[in-house]
């Protein structure tokens, strides 16, 4: 069942919207809440509503139905639009500009103080790595480097939300290491990033929150852990009574190796309830490692049904530390 | 808007469309300064009248007007057509789109900067070619800058239908409609004429509403009185006037103020719904 943030005081707030392109529902009753801060990736299949959803948030496109806000505002208001940056998916610039000129033309655009302009492009090139290419056209520019310099339009003048449609489309490894620190940098200065991919290991990697979106409506919604608990916990106990472990029996069947318990299925919600089983029962607990399947396994079962993860003593130990 | 406008110029400028203009205007002047130097000249040696020459000349510039307005039409269309419509079919405009500006912002800054390129080449290079005319022939016309003025008028009228139409619309469609619209327009006048001298009622109503619908060829008809030479018109008038006014090149009276005025609402209405159904579409 879907989880639904709670936030109060949202950056981004969306309560039943339904976004119809004909008699194609593109969005269908979409509830999403977002926290001030958050660094929220939006996954999802093709056509599952995404780069609608972030359209609406930029009034790009409106609504069918429902309401929904964006920094306080309602969805796409014009003052508001200025503390917004945005990359969209199909990111084209005028190819007979210079990057320097696009920057600057979109410091014009946000209606950004004169005196600040200046400092906020080489920022901004600095940021994507482009200082050196500043001055060159854009027509010159690979994919990728078309790429940077939308993600430095994005982030001109420190936007409070950054809406990032596919940032890392046309990038390289390097390039979407250095998007994935933008990324993390933006989040650490205190602004509110939707990163809209469908590369499940970017979001992996980056994000505080995931939301899983199909065919317009959320399936999925918490952090990494919740999204991908498959439940069951894994614990390394010694001390511990050959005949302690068939009290913990009540909590499910329970599985040993060596000194490592397993037991499966458990709902997470227990699973102090077992560490102090144990402690009680004279057991000392050395690590405990609730149940977890990959990103890549719960967004196929999710979306196209397929089965959950492998049982977790099957996951390598690395896999639980994905925050590296 | 001003940001937009700038941005446009600065776009037409780089994309070299300013330059070849330019340089059209100036092969355009030569020819027609060299075709009607030699006209003349032939004319002189045959030993035709002076009186008719210039009547020759102002006709041959008349020609030369009307050939240049189709080549404003299909200028405003491809500068026009994909001014806004370009952007959003590559993309371009979604990142511009997403600022604190207002659609309607962005269309008009776009009509003013290609108007500005369109209205600036109008001028040059009808004015020159008038002094072209008048430094070989030594004949110029009554009314040039009332001439240019309107030519610019009708290039303004073309350039308003196709950036609106080209901000609903595919832009090829828009330039297509655009340039069909001023050919049906011209056609529309001719009609006009031909059924008020032959006395046919209803073909000049239905002819003189689109007219009105499409104001390009009301606005021609100011051109060629700008052009005209008092005596082609007190001929013309003396003799059988509404088989004068059935020719396509010839205008016994300027266009009335309530047209010309008709024709600026024409413009604003244009793009006001353009603006709001562009402020409405999805993108």
């Amino acid at each position: 069942m879907p989880v639904t943030a709670s936030v109060t005081n949202p950056a981004i707030e969306l309560d039943g919207i339904v976004k119809m392109y004909g008699r194609t529902a593109a969005l269908d009753g979409l509830n999403l809440r977002v926290g001030h801060g958050e660094l929220v990736g939006l996954l999802g299949p093709n056509g599952a509503g995404k780069t609608t959803a972030i359209k609406l948030l930029l009034g790009l496109a409106q609504p069918t139905a429902g309401s929904g806000t964006a920094l306080g505002a309602p969805l796409g208001d014009r003052a508001t639009r200025g503390r917004i940056g945005y990359l969209p998916e199909l990111f084209r610039f005028q190819p007979w500009l210079r990057a320097r000129e696009v920057l600057r033309l979109h410091t014009e655009l946000a209606r950004m103080p004169s005196a600040r302009r200046d400092s906020a492009i080489d920022d901004a090139l600095a940021h994507v790595g482009l200082v050196d290419r500043a001055d060159d056209p854009v027509s010159g520019f690979s994919k990728g480097m078309q790429q940077r310099l939308g993600l430095g339009v994005a982030l001109l003048g420190d936007p409070d939300l950054i809406l990032l449609d596919e940032p890392t489309s046309a990038l390289d490894p390097i390039g979407r290491t250095d998007v994935r620190a933008i990324v993390r940098a933006a989040r650490d200065r205190g602004a509110t990033v939707i990163l809209n991919s469908h590369l499940l290991t970017e979001v992996e990697q980056v994000c505080d929150r995931i939301v899983i979106l199909h065919q317009g409506r959320m399936v999925a919604s918490g952090s990494m852990d919740d999204v991908v608990a498959v439940g069951g916990v894994r614990l390394r106990v010694t001390e511990l009574d050959d005949g302690a472990s068939e009290a913990l029996a009540r909590f499910g069947p329970v599985a040993v190796d060596g000194e490592w318990l397993t037991i499966r299925p458990l709902d997470r919600s227990r699973i102090p309830d077992v560490v102090d089983a144990i402690v009680g029962a004279g057991g000392r607990v050395h690590a405990v490692e609730p149940g977890r399947g990959s990103l890549e396994a719960r967004f196929l079962e999710l979306v196209v049904g397929l089965p959950s993860a492998p049982p977790p003593q099957e996951q390598p130990p690395v896999a639980h530390e994905p925050w590296s | 808007m001003v940001v937009i406008a700038r941005l446009t110029v600065r776009e037409l400028v780089r994309r070299r469309v300013v330059w070849v203009l330019a340089a059209l205007s100036i092969v355009s002047v030569t020819l027609v300064g060299w075709g009607l130097e030699r006209l003349v000249a032939l004319a002189r040696e045959d030993g035709v009248d002076e009186l008719q020459i210039r009547i020759g000349v102002s006709q041959v510039l008349i020609l030369i007007a009307f050939m240049f307005s189709f080549v404003l039409a299909m200028t405003a269309a491809f500068i026009g057509a994909p001014a806004v419509g370009g952007d959003l079919e590559s993309g371009i405009a979604l990142a511009i789109l997403a600022r604190p500006i207002r659609r309607a912002e962005v269309l008009l800054g776009r009509w003013l900067g290609c108007s500005v390129v369109v209205v600036a080449y109008t001028v040059l290079s009808g004015l020159l070619a008038i002094a072209a005319a008048l430094l070989v022939s030594g004949y110029g016309p009554p009314e040039p800058f009332l001439a240019v003025a309107f030519l610019s008028g009708q290039a303004l009228v073309l350039l308003s239908l196709t950036l609106a139409l080209g901000s609903v619309l595919p832009s090829i469609a828009a330039g297509a409609i655009a340039v069909v619209g001023f050919g049906l327009g011209w056609m529309a006048g001719v009609m006009a004429g031909i059924s008020t001298a032959l006395g046919i009622e209803l073909l000049g109503r239905v002819a003189e509403v689109s007219r009105w619908l499409l104001p390009s060829d009301g606005l021609w008809r100011g051109v060629i009185y700008g052009l005209e030479p008092p005596l082609v018109l007190l001929l013309a008038a003396g003799e059988a006037p509404d088989l004068a006014n059935a020719n396509p090149f010839y205008a016994a009276a300027p266009p009335p103020p309530a047209f010309v005025i008709w024709s600026v609402v024409w413009v604003g209405v244009v793009l006001g719904v353009a603006a709001w159904w562009f402020e409405r579409r999805d993108l």
